[in-house]
């Protein structure tokens, strides 16, 4: 199978001016600026496979947006070597955009004062879409997306959800082999999300179709991707299966309880001293959290002494979740 | 080709959206023809003629001009500079066509909907408003037509340039202000070019802008033999092909160093 994206030693530096401080500074970064050269992307490798669906995660400002840039060829990069789609993205600029598509969350890719249908008809010509491709296709994507309605509405007048899915619906037009998905989930209502999931997946078991996300909400990636590519500070430090993520880093398990009665702290630290277990407690809601490693044989001596000394309201078993995890690793900063 | 066509349609359709610019436009070009109208009409006194133009060929100079101006007039250099500091360009550039070749047609479609809903009804009113002349030899109307479409693009191409330069200025709002009092002044606009003083018309003869609005309004206006009117289209001919350069150069270069704005 090929590769849709092969990237070795990918680098983009960008120029971070500082102004110095007062009028006399003010006039002297009026002849010279002070800046300093960061790099937002620092020599990251990896490959994707046609077909596969990729969560490109990291912190606010880790390059997940520049990387994508790069990629789809509107920024050129400083060094390294891109190939993607089997092409060089800078340098057959209008060849290469015609096999892909991009979403840009926070960016509008369609024209403002006009209805969201005159917007597609442009679309079509510009990406060359037959008469035929376009009703087989596209009659399909809005049916799913359910945007019918929004058709014959000026996209300033479509609330945020609604011109999301118009958005995602216009980088579909050409049915492009490879998707570039940045933060698509942004700000939409749970159900808008599920839709969004839900087609994703089915045009990726359709078409084959090859996506790249990026996003903060870690219930995305889980619902999409089996892979995950974690940047920090411009660097890839993790590339793999989302599953050994849990493995590796899933510290153990969680019990919780609610108890009937009121309960003391105390007590309940006094009867699992023999276990190595750490409770936590939250006041509020009063619900009493055991972390410990993930054996069954613990976790069922924990759960018995307690049922055996309180009555219960509600108990919980949670492996550590995704999110915690991802927590952990950027507040170490490293695998 | 269909692409563009589609674009062109597509400004139509925006510029039918913001249908209330454009009835403000309609009443300060003709305040401005009424203006200049006035003021040559005192300049002229009693004399016949000056600098071989009649009073009547004055006033038919200056509502041709003006009108004209409606159809090769746009903001594209602001559009531009716009898209580029929002970091909109980055759109543009993901989709597989030419993004300075889109803009101009944008400039067409909002050209071709002045001039029609515009310019066309304007020149009417302006006719009976004013003593103007029209000439109904077919032949000055033909060079007339190919002389503002070769304007047209003189001044989109300016447009472009001065749009381009965004990327190096980041904010060059006081540059797109100069450029168009630049071409106001030197296209023809205010003062036709051989009002001005000898030295000054062969200093402009050098420069693209008498191409914008004083040839062709020369040429309208039958201050041109036909042999001059050829020789002014060829002229602007030259200009339009002449720009191609710094603007593909620039754009290359941009293009290369191109920072988009914005996560
Ligand atoms: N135009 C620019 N000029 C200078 N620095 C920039 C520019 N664009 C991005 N950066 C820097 O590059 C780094 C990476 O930015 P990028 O937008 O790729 O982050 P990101 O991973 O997409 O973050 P987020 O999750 O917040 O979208 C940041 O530190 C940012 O400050
Ligand atoms: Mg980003």
């Amino acid at each position: 199978m090929n590769n849709a994206i092969e990237v070795e030693n990918l680098r983009k530096e960008f120029k971070a001016y500082s102004s110095r401080s007062g009028l006399k500074g003010a006039f002297r970064d009026l002849l010279t600026r002070n800046y300093k050269v960061v790099p937002a992307v620092n020599d990251i490798s990896f490959t994707v496979k046609q077909g596969e669906m990729v969560g490109y995660i990291g912190e606010n400002g880790a390059g997940k947006s520049t990387t994508i840039k790069m990629l789809t060829g509107i920024l050129t990069p400083s060094s390294g070597k891109i190939s993607v789609n089997g092409m060089n993205p800078h340098k057959e600029r209008e060849r290469f955009v015609q096999t892909i598509g991009v979403v840009f969350g926070q960016r509008s890719q369609l024209w403002w004062d006009i209805a969201v249908q005159e917007s597609f008809r442009l679309l079509k010509k510009v990406y060359k879409v037959t008469d035929e491709h376009y009703d087989n296709h596209m009659n399909h994507v809005i049916k799913t997306l359910d945007i019918e309605p929004l058709l014959d509405k000026p996209v300033r007048k479509l609330s945020l959800g609604q011109r999301m899915r118009c958005e995602l619906a216009a980088a579909l037009i050409h049915n492009p082999p490879l998707l570039f998905l940045d933060e698509p989930t942004i700000g939409l209502d749970v159900l808008v999300k599920l839709k969004i999931r839900e087609f994703l997946k089915e045009i990726n078991e359709k078409y084959n179709t090859t996506i790249l996300l990026t996003t903060h909400d870690l219930s995305d990636i889980e619902a999409l991707c089996e892979r995950v590519i974690m940047l920090d500070e411009g660097k890839v430090i993790y590339d793999g299966a989302l599953r050994n993520l849990q493995e590796k880093w899933g510290e153990g398990k969680e019990l919780q309880f609610q108890f009937l009665e009121k309960v003391d702290m105390a007590a309940v630290k006094n009867l699992t001293k023999a276990i190595p277990v750490k409770w936590e407690l939250d006041e509020k809601e009063q619900i009493f959290t055991a972390s410990l490693e993930d054996n069954d044989e613990l976790i069922s001596q924990v759960i018995a002494k307690v049922v055996a000394a309180f009555k219960i309201k509600d108990i919980k078993i949670n492996a550590t979740s995704t999110e915690e995890i991802i927590r952990n690793i950027y507040e170490k900063g490293a695998v | 080709m269909d692409k563009y066509l589609e674009m062109i349609r597509i400004r139509f359709l925006m510029m039918l959206a913001y249908r209330t610019n454009y009835y403000t436009g309609i009443l300060i070009y003709g305040i401005n023809i009424g203006a200049y109208y006035f003021l040559w009409s005192a300049i002229y006194g009693g004399k016949e003629q000056i600098q071989g133009l009649s009073v009547v060929q004055m006033t038919t100079y200056v509502a041709v001009s003006w009108m004209a101006r409606a159809f090769y007039f746009n903001n594209l250099d602001r559009e531009m500079a716009m898209e580029i500091m929002e970091g909109k360009v980055a759109i543009e550039l993901i989709r597989p066509y030419n993004y300075l070749g889109m803009k101009t047609m944008q400039g067409l479609g909002e050209g071709i909907f002045r001039l029609f809903f515009f310019s066309a009804p304007g020149l009417i009113i302006v006719y009976f408003v004013f003593p103007i002349e029209f000439t109904w030899d077919l032949s000055v109307w033909g060079l007339f037509a190919v002389s503002i479409i070769l304007s047209f693009f003189i001044n989109t191409e300016l447009n472009l340039l001065t749009g381009i330069t965004t990327f190096f200025l980041y904010n060059n709002t006081g540059l797109i202000r100069a450029k168009r009092v630049v071409i106001d002044l030197f296209s023809g606009l205010l003062l036709p070019i051989n009002f001005f003083p000898g030295w000054a018309q062969e200093f402009m003869k050098f420069l693209p802008f008498q191409g914008i609005s004083y040839l062709p309004s020369m040429i309208f206006t039958k201050g041109f033999s036909q042999h001059q009117a050829i020789e002014a289209i060829g002229q602007q001919c030259i200009w339009v092909i002449v720009l191609i350069i710094p603007i593909q150069l620039l754009w290359h270069m941009a293009k290369k160093q191109l920072i988009i704005q914005g996560g």
